[in-house]
């Protein structure tokens, strides 16, 4: 059954140093207080696990929480680069990122692999382009009844799975809704799992029936942490902080803007600096 | 009424699509052409982004694949794991909008790294949705502009498969799609030559000469026999894209 802690706890209840954790969060619900905490619990050599690594991870490579990265996409949005992301592959600053990078089809099938339990994905895909050449995961496999030669990728299955969800009710139950991601496929594929949620209910109430439900013994913990996916959105709360996706442009380009705003923001602040957020005036209409 | 190359670009994207369509849209320029194309005469176009949402509506384009004006405006969400299985190679989308950061002259696209894989000059975002795009949608339309940068003579990475080293190498890869099918830059229309699969001017955009397009491209251009000029876009048309840029600008907060 799902534990509720504080953030600080579950961030120590479910990931070490040295541990491989995927975030996710496909644009909608990315934990980025959970990363925040990762942050100012000074994690380090993690392997990093995201479809797209987003600004939450930006912000967790810049300051050295990571050694590795498996990623499909690695960019801010509509706005352009990663800068810190970019940094420490192209200058090795703060530190060298080894890279295993995928196509979003191969790392959806390989979060899904994961969860059910399988020891690869298999899909058709990366045909004709380069990245099986510096992937050596990337592999094949020849299909036992029509003879087509398929892609093949390892499943993932991270030590720590984090994600943000809309609600919990008092028995550790987790519910979304909206853009769902991989967030269903990512907990149950890991070994360990800390959900931060808006707001925790008596009772989930009237909800459709085939609402994205993870239910309370998948989950290890649930910290109570309203607007903690901004500047990602929880969908029915708040918006996407657009505005703060293009902001982020500049504050991470150079190395001493990037610090004073994790100074200020991340290691003088703490979850409860997010529910400013959650404040009705920001909720969507 | 006066534009600009952009909104040459995106109008001609947009003119080639149609009711029929299901398309499955990349942030940035194809976005916008698809959507400009829906507020015009295709209503009926149906829009698929890769965060999981089908048929979907905006009122302003998003900043991100995965804004919840996408959500909110979609026939319905499904997961990411599904949207790539079952929408995307299950074949059930006839065209696949891309962009890139560089392109060769048989549609190859690069959106890695330039320079060494291993010690990149610049590391770009990676390939994200667009090798399974590119391989399983039913054609592919690229929109980039253009320039010596982006139109490259060889590619230092291939991320997303266009005509591999020309006519029939698809083929060779039990490819079954046409792949990129058409080119739309700010300056011109380009399509693979049927013969050789090169990519080949068919029509350039109003005032914009041979001698333009060449220096935006960095290989020896091949222009069509019966090169077109692209028709200007209408009142109406750079009135919606107006308005759909003045709405998406003050949405994202951004000042107008």
């Amino acid at each position: 059954m799902a534990e509720f802690l504080s953030l600080a706890e579950g961030i120590e209840a479910v990931l070490s140093d040295g541990a491989s954790v995927a975030m996710e969060g496909f644009t909608h619900l990315i934990p980025h207080a959970a990363g925040h905490e990762a942050i100012r619990q000074g994690r380090k050599r993690l392997t990093l696990i995201r479809m797209t690594p987003d600004l939450v991870y930006d912000q967790m490579i810049g300051m050295g929480c990571a050694e590795r990265l498996i990623f499909s996409w690695g960019g801010n949005p509509g706005v352009g680069s990663l800068h810190r992301l970019r940094d420490a592959v192209e200058n090795g600053w703060p530190n060298r990122l080894e890279l295993e990078e995928h196509s979003h089809a191969a790392m959806a099938n390989a979060y899904e692999a994961g969860a059910a339990n399988l020891p690869f994905a298999v899909f058709r895909g990366y045909k004709g382009v380069d990245l099986p050449k510096v992937n050596p995961k990337i592999r094949s496999v020849t299909c036992p009844y029509t003879g087509e030669v398929l892609a093949t990728v390892p499943a993932l299955r991270p030590d720590a799975a984090i994600i943000h969800a809309l609600k919990a009710d008092r028995e550790g139950n987790v519910l979304l809704e909206g853009i769902v991601g991989v967030q269903k496929e990512a907990v149950l594929a890991a070994t360990r799992s800390l959900v931060t949620v808006e707001e925790i209910v008596d009772d989930f109430g009237e909800r459709n029936a085939n609402a994205v439900i993870l239910p309370s013994w998948t989950v290890t913990a649930i910290a109570h942490v309203p607007g903690g996916a901004y500047p990602s959105y929880a969908h029915g709360y708040y918006k996407r902080g657009n505005d703060f996706y293009i902001a982020w442009d500049k504050i991470a380009r150079e190395r001493d803007t990037f610090a004073a705003w994790i100074k200020a923001n991340v290691l003088e602040q703490g979850p409860e600096a997010f529910a400013r957020y959650a404040a009705p005036a920001r909720q969507a209409a | 009424m006066s534009h600009t190359h952009t909104e040459m670009m995106t109008v001609a994207a947009a003119r080639l699509l149609t009711n029929d369509d299901v398309c499955f849209v990349g942030i940035g320029a194809p976005s916008a052409a698809c959507n400009l194309a829906r507020l015009t005469h295709a209503p009926k176009i149906t829009l698929i982004y890769e965060s999981g949402t089908l048929s979907t509506r905006p009122s302003v384009l998003p900043l991100s694949i995965g804004d919840g004006e996408l959500c909110d405006t979609a026939l319905t969400t499904v997961s990411v794991p599904e949207m790539f299985r079952y929408w995307l190679q299950g074949g059930r989308i006839t065209i696949g909008f891309l962009g890139g950061a560089q392109i060769d002259r048989f549609a190859n696209l690069n959106t890695t790294v330039v320079g060494p894989y291993d010690a990149p000059k610049v590391r770009l975002p990676g390939g994200g949705g667009a090798p399974e795009i590119a391989s399983n949608c039913g054609q592919i339309f690229i929109t980039m502009a253009m320039g010596t940068r982006a139109f490259v003579d060889s590619l230092p990475f291939i991320t997303s498969f266009g005509h591999g080293a020309g006519k029939g190498d698809r083929e060779k890869l039990g490819l079954r799609t046409r792949g990129p099918t058409k080119v739309i830059t700010d300056l011109c229309v380009l399509e693979p030559d049927p013969e050789t699969s090169e990519l080949t001017v068919v029509s350039l955009h109003p005032g914009v000469t041979r001698e333009q397009v060449e220096a935006g491209c960095g290989w020896t251009l091949r222009f069509a026999a019966d090169l077109a000029e692209t028709p200007a876009p209408t009142a109406q048309e750079l009135d919606v894209l107006r308005e759909l840029h003045a709405r998406t600008r003050k949405a994202h907060g951004v000042a107008a």
